[in-house]
């Protein structure tokens, strides 16, 4: 019996071993991946183009330019002294936001101490747009504090912010937990669909129900090799991370791996009910590509915070195996907290595969056609 | 002309026999246009906040009112010390910590001057720096309401200020999903036509058919438009389906015009299923045509501004998203969606389509040898 099991593992890593390519491709592809996303991904919003309209320079509307321009936040794009230049900027996409001075802007400022500037975003983008006029606000108010000579004010409240677990608030410690998810549930369930469904489609499965192993450990051996590369996948991903990311692993790494291992498991029974279901892999493909990419990227709350969601959406959300990865992850590996944060979410992942299993097993036909 | 009839027959046969593929197609993209624009949402609202409020005076409650007053925090509940607030944080309920020491009142009063403290939950940096820069803005605020009770300042400004008033163009109502949804259409039409166009020769390939092309008369250009015409035809249904989709479920009507839109579609689609094709000639099996696509898409969509701006990535991230197709489609479809931008404001992306159209499908032909 384990040497049957074990005869038959050894053929799939043999079908693994034999197609260097897509082996290179599911290797390397994680490496890249983390790579490309841990650096360049980043919800925050930095050098923005940014225009003004100002029709009588003088020194305070170029103090202010400068100072808009100086910050890492925008950079002058276009100075103009009519509306329909800046439209068309607007249109061409060349200027997200535009600062509108009033005529005798520093006249105004010295002389009735008020003056009036307006902060016009492309609000196409919401987020960026608020997030521009914010951070524009502040520059303003800035300057308009150092005119008022600050120091000198009685009554001040002081506020003394410190950033928790990220002080220098980089983008990486949110955006690696959650690619790290999505690369290894969308890999893990792509690999173990596609390697059942090829056989069916090229007839090679009749030739193993025959065999005498029974139907359970026959899926099962298709299963081991993927765990194993699946891991390999993992242990790639932290080494990057932690080395050329510079991400902390705060919590205990066993953990890590254990917290991944459950969960690559589940990713793996879903690949198996997705097989079991189609007969083609063209169709399990389109499931395990279409189906997962965009709902694990959108739902699993990395991207888009799900207390903003839809009620609905939010109830969505909990099915998604990916949703839950990320706590546990980001828990344990930034906030270095142990097992008792994170047994909910594992439980609701044993769940889940399960559930997966179940149905799998059920639908399973020990005989084709 | 009559051979590229007979391939197109036979494609269109080809897919539509095959009843799972037409549902996940047409059906897929439509389920998700329809759904996942509701749960994209990044706005930086809902800041949940633990208070731990050291000194319980008319003061400190006010201040903790005047944030809880605006639209951007919620409060989670009290703490008695800042390691019992810590738990919210750690559990996810709470976003930020707002601790007011001991005697805030009184020190502020007596001295001129006293210290908030906020701790932020910083995994997310942008909701952690956001959230505790508006909660710093508010308390700043809250500090000019006691010092005007205290000063009794003039009616006119006896400092200068600089009166700050702003408009949001395009989007009055600052609506998310009307930035999403065209995006997310995209996406949609992109993986619909890249994933059919990158497994369909090599399926060919797989099964053992392409042989009998091979052999026939058919010209490598004609084999290559007979793969490309029907996808082409594909993405124009999904798009119509989208925008359809868009116009009923959201009120999405353009600014602009629907036939710039299919205009530069066009293009785009011709350029993406080149690259599909184009894999298509280099991989020899279904699987590995699949993973590279995976491996593609990921950073397409992902480097293609759909979430994250580009202005923000690093200058080598920013080389990779202007050689992303999918970036240039994002960006027209937002401008003539929501700006109604015209021809004229989208000149230079339609070029750099065209020429990867071009660059692509002629790769794909050279590529592909009718001997093994």
């Amino acid at each position: 019996m384990i040497r049957q099991f074990y005869i038959f593992v050894k053929k799939e890593f043999i079908h693994i071993l034999r197609d260097p390519k897509s082996l290179l491709i599911i290797i390397a592809m994680p490496i890249a991946q983390i790579i490309i996303f841990g650096f360049a991904l980043t919800n925050e919003i930095k050098n923005a183009n940014f225009g003004i309209l100002v029709t009588q320079p003088d020194n305070t509307t170029r103090t202010l330019t400068e100072r808009l321009d100086a910050s890492a936040y925008f950079d002058l794009a276009l100075v103009t002294d009519n509306m329909e230049d800046a439209e068309k900027a607007f249109l061409k996409d060349e200027i997200k936001m535009l600062v509108v001075f009033e005529p005798g802007f520093e006249q105004a400022l010295l002389h009735t101490n008020e003056a009036a500037v307006n902060l016009i975003t492309d609000a196409t983008d919401p987020n960026t747009a608020t997030t521009l006029r914010y951070y524009a606000s502040i520059i303003i108010k800035d300057y308009q504090q150092e005119l008022r000579d600050a120091g000198s004010l009685p009554y001040s409240i002081e506020t003394n912010i410190r950033m928790l677990y990220n002080p220098q608030l980089v983008g990486a410690y949110n955006f690696v937990p959650g690619v790290m998810g999505m690369i290894l549930l969308l890999i893990s369930a792509m690999m173990t669909s596609i390697s059942i469904v090829r056989e069916k489609e090229l007839n090679t499965m009749e030739v193993l129900l025959a065999s005498p192993l029974q139907p359970f450990l026959l899926i099962l051996s298709k299963a081991v090799p993927y765990v194993i590369l699946s891991l390999i996948n993992l242990t790639t991903i932290l080494v990057i991370s932690t080395t050329l990311l510079d991400l902390p692993i705060r919590g205990s790494l066993l953990l890590i791996f254990a917290e991944s291992f459950l969960f690559i498991t589940t990713a793996i029974s879903l690949g198996l009910m997705i097989s079991n279901i189609t007969d083609k892999q063209q169709t399990a493909l389109f499931i395990s590509l279409m189906g997962l990419l965009l709902p694990t990227l959108i739902l699993s709350g990395f991207m888009f915070p799900i207390e903003n969601m839809p009620k609905a959406m939010q109830i969505l959300s909990n099915a998604v195996p990916t949703k839950w990865f990320f706590i546990i992850i980001k828990n344990i590996m930034i906030k270095g907290l142990g097992w008792a944060s994170v047994w909910k979410q594992s439980l609701v992942l044993v769940g889940m595969t399960t559930v997966f299993l179940t149905v799998s097993i059920v639908k399973f036909k020990p005989r084709l056609a | 002309m009559r051979v590229l009839l007979f391939l197109l027959v036979k494609e269109f046969q080809q897919i539509f026999r095959n009843p799972a593929i037409i549902r996940i197609i047409f059906i897929m993209p439509a389920v998700q246009l329809l759904v996942l624009p509701l749960a994209a949402d990044y706005e930086v609202k809902n800041v949940y906040i633990t208070v731990v409020d050291n000194d319980h005076s008319s003061y400190s409650h006010a201040l903790v009112n005047k944030l809880v007053a605006s639209d951007y925090f919620v409060l989670t509940g009290y703490a008695d010390s800042y390691a019992q607030a810590m738990l919210d944080i750690e559990q996810d309920r709470s976003d930020l910590i707002i601790e007011i020491p001991g005697q805030f009142e009184r020190t502020l009063v007596r001295e001129d001057k006293a210290t908030v403290s906020i701790a932020a939950n910083a995994v997310n940096g942008a909701k952690g720096g956001i959230g505790a820069s508006y909660a710093a803005s508010l308390i700043q605020d809250f500090n000019t309401d006691i010092r005007t009770d205290w000063l009794q300042l003039p009616r006119y400004n006896p400092y200068p200020v600089i009166a700050i008033t702003g408009s949001n163009w395009y989007n009055l109502h600052m609506r998310y999903d009307l930035f999403m949804v065209p995006g997310i259409l995209v996406i949609l039409l992109t993986m619909v036509g890249s994933f059919l166009a990158s497994i369909n020769i090599v399926y060919e390939k797989e099964v053992g058919t392409i042989e009998q092309i091979n052999v026939s008369p058919i010209r490598k250009y004609q084999f290559i438009l007979g793969k490309l015409i029907p996808f082409w035809i594909i993405g124009f249904v999904v798009l119509t389906i989208g925008l359809v989709i868009s116009r009923v479920a959201y009120g999405i009507i353009p600014e602009g015009s629907f036939g710039l839109i299919y205009l530069f579609a066009a293009v785009y689609l011709l350029a993406f299923l080149g690259i599909g094709l184009l894999l298509s000639t280099y991989a020899d099996t279904q699987q590995q045509a699949m993973f590279i696509s995976f491996f593609l898409m990921m950073i397409f969509i992902l480097m293609g501004g759909l979430y994250t701006s580009i202005d923000s990535m690093p200058e080598w991230a920013q080389v990779i998203a202007h050689l992303n197709p999918v970036t240039y489609f994002i960006e027209v479809m937002r401008m003539v969606v929501m700006k109604g931008s015209t021809f004229a404001d989208i000149r230079s992306q339609f070029f750099i389509i065209s020429g990867m159209a071009v660059f692509f499908n002629v790769w794909a032909v050279l590529n592909y040898r009718k001997r093994n």
